[in-house]
């Protein structure tokens, strides 16, 4: 196990890290934020050109193949800048799991289009009553012919209302939270009956809430394997929540460097603030969140592919638990020490406060991968 | 830990009880629970409503229109006011600004300062904080220049709450700047309602727009409206922040937010379980609500001390320090609760007259933002850096 990057990694971190500073400033940000869909399709395109669309997705399919530690760094350094754009929704959890259970024609169809960045995908997964459990699906796909008819409702999916593609996932057999039962579904956003009520998120971001009004899919969107989706739907979900653990890892990362920054220019008192010792002491126990939560992820990261799923989930959890204590720690700190300054929406530590935040709500809070993590010793 | 009332305190629970439900409007009451935002206009008139049942400035003195009640009938007041989401006074005149012109203030100031104060007739922000002057409080430089029989005065304020609806603010000006810092502060009442002064509202990260930068620019202040004596402001300023502590706790406020926690983490579910069966969840609840019962106690130590006729000592600091803390904790944990649905930011849900159906549980809108915004509490009021500063030097002698 490896713990320093690569040359081809420190290559990816280095043009990743220019691309934020040059040309993702935060006056930018905010005004991608505005466009429709919140985010900038020509932001889209200089990904899908610096290969970055294609990074994890397999050679085979159009892709680079990159581990989940090659797609942590370039997500590192996402979160540094807050990237707007949709990511994780498209390369991370829609291709995700369309290279993790499609069949060729299936991964032939829309891998490609990922890597080129022609095509959008969004995971509708979560429902509005499952909270953190992925086994709870109550939307029900019923067997209409040789396809099947859709019936329920997805909550809180980000950057559906862009995406061409819904993964959604449907219980064909089963009570509501059984493991066994769930399939996978590759279904058209603007097919009858998809609805979407859309809306901004706390921390910048767009997302749905996702109803299915008797949509009608044939047996050739099924993705994977009928009722044994679960499998599926825990390793991308894991997969993803290591990389939001990396996000986060930039996100704290630029978080402490203001709040320094802060310390050093802001007088009170006749000196910097950041010459008082118990804030002195305050930054550094930032620092250290950050720098212990940014190892356990990129631990966990090099863990899991391939990993059998007890030791991948249990990897996954801890860098989880790790990361929502740093992130609550730096987000609340970040602002105190930014006093007044940081309540304002001008101030950049204040969107890194709110993106933290909404990361340790995403696939299972602090909480709940505690718990996770004490269950599967 | 229910509090133990004599048959009187009893008795007088219940009348204040009575007069609460009766008297707060059911969507003000919504509003006040779910932490939306309310208009001027209901928060005056639930402050019309007050002074008209004597009501207002329960801590006044009764020749002003205060009130004879013991330091436990105020708290049960303040108490049951927040459990029936009755808006929270806004503090700015009646608890602060008042009994610094009962104190120091001219006849003159009193008779017509306070009844206008008592009957709402007067909106009060605080001119406190500047962009060079936050924690470092005295160093502050907005000028008041005597000419005549005015002030001139000019700067900046900033962090200046509901400015937007003020048309009278407590203002700390620098009359000198020869001496110690805190020797040239003078406390001035400053009429909004003129040229010059310009009130710029501030977004702050939950979206909202409650805090305000204020501009000064050649403002006009009669001398008559300076309180006590040129130079002596800092004084003044700091028999202010004493007053501020038992309120800025927020003990009743805190208590309804528990209790609203308690009700949504019921309804939530986690595995087919409410969340409140949730050991962690659990033990997190109770180590708040222990928080709580603490600060509530020294609370009402403050409130006994302070009715023997000794004022609010240093160690009133901790009340604000635990104060916000809990009330930062439990908007942590309503957080926790919502799940999936502290994502959505929907402004527009915690506006009146908004109507279509709630996104998630209709409870999920303001939680969020609320828990954001409510990072201002350990910032604002002194710091709880500063607070602790305060502690350091007047309790411990460091």
């Amino acid at each position: 196990m490896s713990f320093a990057f690569n040359d081809d990694q420190k290559l990816l971190a280095e043009s990743a890290d220019r691309f934020i500073q040059d040309d993702y400033a935060f006056e930018t940000r905010r005004k991608i934020m505005a466009m429709d869909g919140g985010f900038s399709r020509e932001v889209w395109s200089q990904f899908a050109e610096l290969g970055w669309l294609a990074l994890p997705i397999p050679e085979a399919h159009g892709g680079l193949g990159g581990s989940t530690v090659d797609t942590a760094v370039l997500m590192e350094c996402l979160g540094r800048g807050l990237v707007l754009e949709p990511y994780l929704a498209t390369v991370v959890l829609g291709a995700g799991a369309v290279a993790e259970a499609g069949n060729e024609a299936q991964k032939n169809a829309i891998l490609a289009g990922v890597a080129e960045g022609a095509t959008m995908l969004a995971f509708a997964h979560v429902e509005p009553k499952a909270r953190f459990n992925l086994n709870h699906v109550e939307t029900s796909a019923a067997k209409d012919g040789s396809g099947y008819v859709l019936n329920g409702a997805k909550a809180v999916v980000h950057n559906a209302e862009t995406a061409d593609t819904l993964v959604v996932s449907a219980r064909t057999a089963g009570k509501a939270t059984d493991a066994d039962g769930v399939t996978l579904f590759l279904v058209d956003r603007a097919a009858a009956g998809v609805e979407l009520r859309s809306y901004p998120t706390i921390d910048g971001l767009r997302a749905s809430e996702v109803a299915l009004k008797g949509v009608k899919v044939g047996a050739d969107t099924v993705l994977g394997e009928v009722g044994a989706a679960m499998p599926v739907i825990e390793t991308v979900a894991d997969r993803a929540s290591v990389l939001l653990c990396a996000e986060a890892a930039g996100a704290m990362d630029s978080a402490v460097k203001l709040t320094v920054e802060y310390m050093k220019t802001r007088v009170q008192f006749g000196r910097p603030i950041g010459e008082f010792q118990v804030l002195q002491h305050r930054a550094v126990e930032m620092l250290g969140a950050k720098e212990f939560s940014r190892a356990l992820t990129y631990r966990a990261a090099g863990v899991i592919d391939g990993a059998n799923p007890r030791v991948r989930s249990r990897a996954v959890s801890a860098a989880k638990v790790e990361m929502g204590r740093a992130g609550k720690k730096i987000g609340q700190e970040g602002v105190q020490l930014h006093g007044g300054m940081g309540m304002t929406d001008d101030m950049a530590v204040g969107h890194y406060f709110k993106r933290l935040t909404m990361i340790d709500m995403m696939f299972g809070n602090t909480d709940h991968h505690m718990r996770r993590f004490a269950r599967l010793a | 830990m229910e509090l133990i009332l004599t048959p009187e305190e009893q008795k007088f629970r219940d009348e204040v009880r009575a007069f609460l439900t009766a008297n707060v409007p059911a969507e003000v009451k919504e509003k006040t629970m779910t932490g939306y935002r309310l208009s001027k206009e209901e928060h005056v008139s639930w402050q019309k409503t007050l002074y008209e049942k004597g009501w207002m400035a329960p801590s006044w003195p009764v020749e002003h229109g205060g009130t004879t009640w013991t330091p436990m009938q105020k708290h049960i007041f303040q108490e049951e006011c927040a459990a029936a989401g009755a808006p929270p006074v806004v503090a700015f005149g009646v608890v602060m600004v008042a009994p610094v012109i009962m104190k120091f203030g001219t006849q003159k100031q009193k008779d017509y300062f306070l009844p206008r104060i008592l009957r709402s007739d007067d909106w009060w922000c605080q001119g406190y904080s500047e962009p060079g002057s936050g924690s470092d409080l005295a160093s502050l430089r907005t000028k008041a220049v005597l000419n005549g029989d005015h002030y001139i005065v000019n700067g900046q304020k900033t962090w200046t709450t509901m400015a937007q609806y003020a048309n009278m603010m407590f203002c700390l000006t620098r009359t000198d700047d020869s001496g110690k810092r805190q020797e040239g502060i003078t406390f001035l009442l400053i009429d909004m309602d003129q040229p010059g002064v310009t009130v710029q509202p501030i977004t702050t990260i939950d979206g909202s727009q409650e805090i305000n930068n204020v501009f000064l620019e050649d403002v006009k202040v009669p001398v008559e409206n300076r309180v006590g004596e040129e130079g002596k402001g800092w004084t003044y300023a700091k028999y202010l922040l004493g007053h501020e502590r038992t309120s800025i706790a927020a003990v009743g406020r805190s208590k309804a937010q528990l209790a609203r926690l308690r009700d949504i983490a019921k309804v939530e579910q986690q595995d087919g379980r409410p969340l409140i069966e949730d050991e962690a969840f659990q033990k997190k609840l109770a180590e708040i609500e222990i928080d709580l019962l603490a600060l509530e106690s020294l609370v009402l130590r403050v409130l006994s001390d302070e009715s023997a006729g000794k004022g609010p000592g240093p160690e009133a600091s901790f009340l604000k320090i635990r104060g916000t803390e809990v009330q930062q904790g439990i908007t942590e944990l309503l957080v926790e609760a919502i799940g999936n649905y502290a994502h959505p930011y929907v402004p527009e849900a915690m506006q009146t007259g908004w109507n279509e159906d709630p996104i998630g549980p209709e409870y999920a809108a303001s939680i969020a933002p609320h828990y954001f915004n409510w990072r201002k509490a350990s910032i604002y009021g002194g710091s709880n850096e500063i607070q602790k500063n305060i502690i350091a030097k007047a309790v411990l002698g460091l």
